[in-house]
C-alpha cells in the first residue's frame, strides 16, 4: 500500500496568501487526505460506482422515455395469458422486455423500474434536501445559542420522535393533500401526493440531522482554536464562517448520504401504504407494491424490483459509511 | 520599578450554577477565582502554580478577557480593562496574547499554518496583503520551523511543532504580555525543554512579559523568577523563587513542594516525608520589591 501517493499541492493556499509560492512543498490538505483514504477503501469505491450508475440511470430515464426507448405506460395485452400472468418463462423475459412484463397489463418491467427510479430519486432527494436544510439550520441554532432556544428545539425534537408517525401519516394524508391542493395550489394527483411524501420525509427526517449537527457545533464551539480566534480579535461572523463552518461540511455530507437511501426505502414503504405517487406513474415503491402480490405466481417480477432497491440502499449506505471513515477517521479531531 | 505592565487587583470570578430547564435560574456560584491580586512588570515572568481546579487557568483567561470577571481590576498599561466591551478590546488584542495548553485543539485542522499565523495580520490589517507571506515565514523561522511549510496543515506536524505554531500565532502581533496556559504539559518531556527554551529566548529578544501557568514546579522554577501559588481560587503565597523553594511559608506550598518526586531520595532509598495540606492558614506573601 502506498502511503504517500504524490498529489499536486493546492494552489489555493498560495493565492490566499497573496503571493506566488516560492518553493512549493508537497503538502496535503484534509480534503486530499480524505480523498486518499476514500480511494484506498475498495468497498466504498465499488459502492460509489454503483451509486453513480444508479444516478446516471435515473437522470437518463426521462430522456429515454421521451425518445420512446422506454415504454413504462404501454399495455401489451398480447403478452399476457388468460390467467393474467405473462406468457413465457421467467415473467415473459425477452429481447424486447429484458426484465419481463407486468402481470395483468403487460407493461414493460424494465421501463417501469427504470423510470420509477427517477421519481423515487426525485422524491428522496428533494425530501432529504429539506430535511437536511431544516436539520442543519435548527442544529446550528441550537448548538450556537444554547439556553432556552436550545431547550425548545430539543423538546421539539423529542416531540417529533415521540409522534406515532405511520399512523398519523395515514390518517392525515387526505386532509393534508386537501390543504396542499387548495391552499398551496399544488395540482391534484401525483404532484400533490409527491409533495405530501416530501413533506412527511422533511418533517420527520430533520430531527436526526439536527441532533448530529447540534452535537458537532457544541463540540467545535468549545475547541481552543475558537478561543484563539477570539483572542486575535476575530469578529463573531468570522469565527463562525472561518472557524466553525469548515468543520461542519464533513458531518453534513455524511448525514446526507445516509439519509438519502433511508428515504428511498421510506418512499417504497409509503407506496405500499398507498400514500405515495399512484399508478400509472411508476416509482420504485409502487412497482414493488404491485410486485409483492406475485411472490409465487411470477417470482421474476417480484424479485427484480426488490433486488434493484436492495442494491441501491446497500450501496448508498456503504458509501455513507465509507465517507464517514474517510472524512472523520478519528471520530472527531 | 515603575508602574507594572499588568496589575491585577482583587480579581474575582464566580461561575454561576444554573438549573436546567426552560427558564434556567442561577442556583449558586462556584468561586473559581476569589480575590486574586498580583502584578507583572514589562518583560518579567510570573509563574502561577497550583493543583487542578485551583483557578489558575481561569485567572489566565480573565486577563486575556476570554472570561468576564465578576469583580476586580485588570490594569494593563495603566488602563482598567476588566469591564471593556469586545469593540474596546480589539486593539488591545495586539498586546495580550495567549499560548494554549493543548496543541491539538488550539489549531483549526481546516486551515493551513500560513492562514493560522497570518489571520491576526488580516484581521488587524497590520501588513499589506503582499507582505503577509513574508511575515508568516519570518515568524515560522523565529519559532524554529521551516518557513517553507506555511502551506501545510496542522495534522502534518508533531505536538511540539504544533505548539511552536501556536507560539508563532501569539507572536504575530508582537504582544507585550503572553499568558501561557500550561504550554508544555501536553508535550513529551524531551520536547518540553525545547519549548521552554524557545519561550525564554523570545522573552529576552522581544521583551515580552509572561504569565506562566503550570502545575509542574520544576518548569516554573526554571522559567519564572517570581512565583505565585494558587489554592482554591486564592493566591496563598507569592514569593521570589529561591525563597519559595528554600523557605516556603504557606502550608499548601510546603505540601506542593513535598509532592515533587526527588531523585536523590530515590537513590538513597526510603521515603521522604510527604506533607499533606488540610487546614486553613494565613496567606503569606513575601516579595522582593
Amino acid at each position: 500500500m502506498k502511503l504517500n501517493p504524490p498529489l499536486p499541492s493546492t494552489g489555493a493556499t498560495a493565492s490566499t496568501m497573496g503571493t506566488e509560492p516560492r518553493n512549493v512543498v508537497l503538502s496535503r490538505s484534509p480534503r486530499q487526505l480524505a480523498w486518499a483514504r476514500f480511494t484506498r477503501d475498495k468497498k466504498t469505491v465499488v459502492a460509489a460506482v454503483i451509486v453513480g450508475i444508479y444516478v446516471l440511470l435515473a437522470i437518463a430515464a426521462p430522456i429515454l422515455v421521451a425518445l420512446g426507448v422506454l415504454n413504462p405506460y404501454d399495455n401489451n395485452q398480447d403478452l399476457i395469458a388468460n390467467d393474467s400472468l405473462p406468457i413465457g418463462a421467467f415473467g415473459g423475459i425477452s429481447w424486447d422486455h429484458p426484465f419481463g412484463v407486468e402481470p395483468g397489463l403487460g407493461r414493460d418491467t424494465l421501463s417501469r423500474i427504470w423510470f420509477g427510479l427517477t421519481f423515487s430519486f426525485a422524491i428522496a432527494i428533494i425530501g432529504s434536501f429539506f430535511a437536511m436544510l431544516l436539520g442543519v439550520v435548527f442544529g446550528i441554532i441550537a448548538g450556537l445559542t444554547g439556553g432556552w432556544v436550545d431547550y425548545l428545539i430539543g423538546r421539539l425534537i423529542d416531540l417529533t420522535l415521540a409522534f406515532p408517525q405511520t399512523l398519523m401519516l395515514l390518517a392525515l394524508s387526505s386532509t393534508v393533500l386537501g390543504i396542499l391542493t387548495t391552499v398551496f395550489f399544488i395540482p391534484e394527483g401525483d404532484l400533490a401526493r409527491a409533495a405530501y411524501v416530501i413533506l412527511v420525509l422533511a418533517v420527520f427526517g430533520w430531527v436526526g440531522v439536527a441532533r448530529v449537527i447540534r452535537g458537532q457545533v457544541l463540540s467545535i464551539r468549545e475547541r481552543e482554536y475558537i478561543d484563539a480566534a477570539k483572542l486575535i480579535g476575530a469578529s463573531p461572523m468570522r469565527r463562525w464562517f472561518r472557524e466553525v463552518l469548515p468543520n461542519l461540511w464533513a458531518p453534513i455530507l455524511v448525514q446526507g448520504t445516509l439519509i438519502l437511501p433511508a428515504y428511498i426505502s421510506t418512499e417504497a414503504a409509503l407506496a405500499y401504504l398507498n400514500v405515495s405517487v399512484q399508478q400509472p406513474t411508476p416509482t420504485l415503491g409502487n412497482v414493488l407494491q404491485d410486485a409483492v402480490r406475485y411472490p409465487v405466481a411470477d417470482f421474476t417480477y417480484f424479485i427484480i424490483p426488490v433486488l434493484v432497491l436492495v442494491i441501491l440502499v446497500v450501496a448508498f449506505n456503504l458509501l455513507g459509511d465509507g465517507l464517514r471513515d474517510a472524512l472523520d477517521p478519528k471520530g472527531s479531531r | 520599578m515603575s508602574t507594572p505592565l499588568l496589575e491585577v487587583k482583587d480579581l474575582t470570578m464566580h461561575f454561576p450554577i444554573r438549573s436546567r430547564g426552560l427558564i434556567p435560574r442561577t442556583v449558586g456560584h462556584v468561586p473559581a477565582v476569589d480575590g486574586v491580586s498580583f502584578s507583572i512588570g514589562a518583560g518579567e515572568a510570573l509563574g502561577l502554580v497550583g493543583e487542578s481546579g485551583s483557578g489558575k487557568s481561569t485567572t489566565g483567561r480573565l486577563i486575556t478577557r476570554l472570561h468576564e470577571p465578576t469583580s476586580g481590576q485588570i490594569i494593563f498599561d495603566g488602563q482598567d480593562i476588566a469591564g471593556w466591551t469586545p469593540r474596546q478590546l480589539k486593539p488591545l488584542r495586539r498586546d495580550i496574547q495567549m499560548i494554549f495548553q493543548d496543541p491539538y485543539t488550539s489549531l483549526n485542522p481546516r486551515h493551513t499554518v500560513g492562514e493560522i499565523i497570518g489571520a491576526p495580520l488580516e484581521i488587524h490589517k497590520l501588513v499589506p496583503k503582499q507582505g503577509r507571506l513574508r511575515r508568516v515565514q519570518e515568524l515560522l523561522e523565529i519559532v524554529g520551523l521551516n518557513p517553507e511549510h506555511y502551506n501545510r496543515y496542522p495534522h502534518e506536524f508533531s505536538g511540539g511543532q504544533r505548539q511552536r505554531i501556536g507560539i508563532a500565532r501569539a507572536l504575530t502581533m508582537q504582544p507585550r504580555l503572553l499568558v501561557a496556559d500550561e504550554p508544555v504539559s501536553a508535550l513529551d518531556v524531551s520536547i518540553q525543554a525545547q519549548i521552554i527554551n524557545l519561550m525564554k529566548d523570545l522573552q529576552k529578544e522581544f521583551n515580552i512579559a509572561f504569565l506562566f501557568i503550570a502545575h509542574d514546579l520544576a518548569i516554573v522554577r526554571h522559567f519564572c523568577p517570581q512565583i505565585a501559588v494558587m489554592y482554591k481560587g486564592k493566591i496563598v503565597e507569592n514569593a521570589p523563587r529561591e525563597e519559595l523553594y528554600t523557605n516556603p511559608q504557606h502550608g499548601y506550598t510546603r505540601s506542593l513542594l513535598s509532592a515533587v518526586p526527588d531523585m536523590r531520595q530515590a537513590v538513597v532509598g526510603g521515603r521522604r516525608e510527604r506533607i499533606r495540606y488540610t487546614g486553613k492558614e494565613e496567606v503569606v506573601t513575601t516579595t522582593e520589591r
